[in-house]
């Protein structure tokens, strides 16, 4: 049994406020890095002209001409995202083929494991396809801007670029975790690392890559939506510019119509991955 | 008739492509003609020099200081905001507040990151500021719906056997319920960090601070060299943590 005075008090109380207190103390200094500050929200000016805004998304603006207008925006968007993907298409599935171990020829001999010099050779591809990736999609979309111009050319080359990476990568390791056994015998056999890859990887790989493309796609609409923000073309754009004008009716109909791009995206995505997978 | 239906698919995908192309009316022959390659190699050039001052270097570490504090302070506020509406979205108050909460927690996720930035920019003006409310907001809506889930699926019997020996709610709460829940929510938290460091460096570009201003700033000027160092710290941040959360899930999750 418990004594009572014992019970009345929390044992484990010590080491959380020790913990407590640790975390504070290294969060101390990110909150003055992060330059926290509630109170400018609530302040007098600020939140008159927010609540301004704010007031101002209802009704959300329907006239026949902007409506034209954010088809055409939502059209935009939804042909950057599949001519991106396209592109990404393009460029992942050779590079996937260069950087899978799956059609290695030097590893038939050796358990497996290619030689030296083939991990010489991929790497390079590997190493590419990382900084594809990493560098995130709004600042190659950016980058592009200054480039070619504002305008859904530089949001089509940001989601190619990016998604090649990720697509790239992903196809390589999906070529990697199927069985191997028919490369390896198509291989041994003497045929060519395609035919090997169309007939001995490709059909046990099709429907992965086919549910992960889907999945993609439906990232790239959300993520050209985005990129409008820095000028890149679409929906994404228009939402910038109507932001910049105060105009709360037409920030409101473009959310929602965001909001059930991205709806009927993720429907769609599901519709083809039940039907294909 | 099998085979049509068959082929319906590829074909439309491939109009869908084709369609998409022509709607944006690409000139890809302008783009990829000896002027425009031109043009793009100028410009590329710019960016094979990084400005390696040490001033700028050290611009560049309070930035990337400015990005993490931004990631770390949104992501506790969100962890906060999460677990209030995450307690009417689990149906302890009734149904209304828990439709109300639902809908709330969805809204807040629904908006990506940046269009919330780009708000809270309008609202609390330039800066980190913006950017920390901006995560804060939509992490809020992700990690509450996360949340929500985890408390549905707490074990009820520590608590109930809390309040029957007398315990209060809120007591029953923290000493029933929360512990067996805590792993998973840490584990949210921390997932949703990784992601929040990864978003906090390019909130910048609508002007809520960190790494993502200083580019856009010396994008804005065309100092192409001291931006091709920003995407390189961007580069080096985000492949860091990368290495840490990968090496970190191996040493404390086992699968």
């Amino acid at each position: 049994m418990l004594t009572p005075s014992l019970a009345q008090r929390d044992p484990a109380a010590f080491p959380r406020l020790l913990t407590l207190v640790l975390a504070l103390a290294l969060l101390w200094p990110g909150l003055s890095l992060s330059e926290l500050d509630l109170s400018v929200l609530f302040d007098g000016s600020n939140a008159g002209t927010m609540a301004v805004f704010l007031s101002s998304f209802w009704p959300p603006e329907h006239s026949g001409e902007f409506l034209a207008l954010l088809l055409q925006a939502t059209l935009e968007t939804l042909a950057i995202a599949t001519a991106g993907m396209a592109l990404a298409l393009a460029v992942a599935l050779p590079c996937a083929l260069m950087a899978t171990r799956a059609l290695s020829i030097s590893a038939l001999t050796r358990g497996g494991r290619p030689a030296w010099w083939s991990w010489a050779l991929r790497w390079p591809v590997r190493g590419l396809l990382i900084v594809l990736r990493s560098v995130p999609e709004i600042v190659w979309a950016l980058l592009f801007v200054r480039a070619v111009g504002l305008g859904p050319t530089a949001g089509v080359l940001a989601i190619a670029i990016t998604y090649a990476g990720m697509l790239g990568k992903v196809y390589a390791e999906i070529f990697e975790s199927v069985d191997p056994l028919p490369a390896r015998a198509l291989l041994s056999a003497g045929a060519s690392r395609l035919q090997a890859f169309f007939y001995g990887v490709l059909p046990q790989a099709t429907s992965e890559m086919l549910s992960y493309s889907v999945y993609r796609w439906e990232c790239a609409i959300r993520a050209s939506v985005v990129m409008g923000f820095v000028g890149a073309g679409g929906l994404g754009q228009q939402m910038d510019l109507s932001m910049r004008m105060f105009a709360g009716g037409e920030v409101a109909s473009m959310l929602l119509t965001f909001l059930l791009l991205v709806l009927l995206a993720d429907l769609l995505s599901r519709l083809l991955r039940w039907r294909f997978a | 008739m099998k085979m049509l239906s068959r082929l319906l698919a590829p074909i439309a995908l491939i109009a869908a492509v084709i369609a998409s192309f022509a709607f944006l009316q690409l000139e890809a022959s302008a783009l990829f003609s000896q002027q425009g390659l031109g043009q793009m190699a100028d410009y590329a050039a710019g960016f094979m020099t990084p400005d390696l001052s040490t001033a700028h270097l050290r611009a560049i570490g309070y930035g990337a200081l400015e990005t993490l504090a931004m990631s770390a302070i949104g992501t506790l506020l969100a962890a906060l905001l999460g677990l209030l509406l995450a307690l009417p979205a689990a149906n302890r108050f009734g149904a209304v507040a828990q439709a109300v909460s639902r809908l709330l927690l969805n809204a807040l996720r629904a908006i990506p990151e940046l269009v919330w930035a780009a708000l809270m920019v309008l609202a609390a003006g330039l800066g980190p500021n913006a950017g920390t409310l901006a995560l804060a907001l939509h992490t809020a809506g992700v990690l509450g719906r996360l949340f929500a889930e985890a408390l549905e699926n707490a074990p009820a019997a520590p608590t109930e056997a809390l309040r029957l020996a007398g315990s209060g709610r809120i007591t029953a709460f923290f000493y029933g319920t929360l512990p067996a829940i805590w792993p998973q929510l840490v584990a949210y938290i921390l997932y949703r960090w990784e992601n929040n460091i990864r978003m906090a460096s390019v909130l910048g570009f609508v002007g809520a601070g960190g790494l993502g201003q200083m580019l856009y700033m010396s994008l804005s000027l065309f100092q192409e060299a001291q931006a091709s160092t920003v995407i390189l710290a961007m580069l080096l941040m985000v492949l860091a943590v990368d290495m840490l959360s990968s090496w970190a899930r191996q040493r404390w999750v086992r699968a």
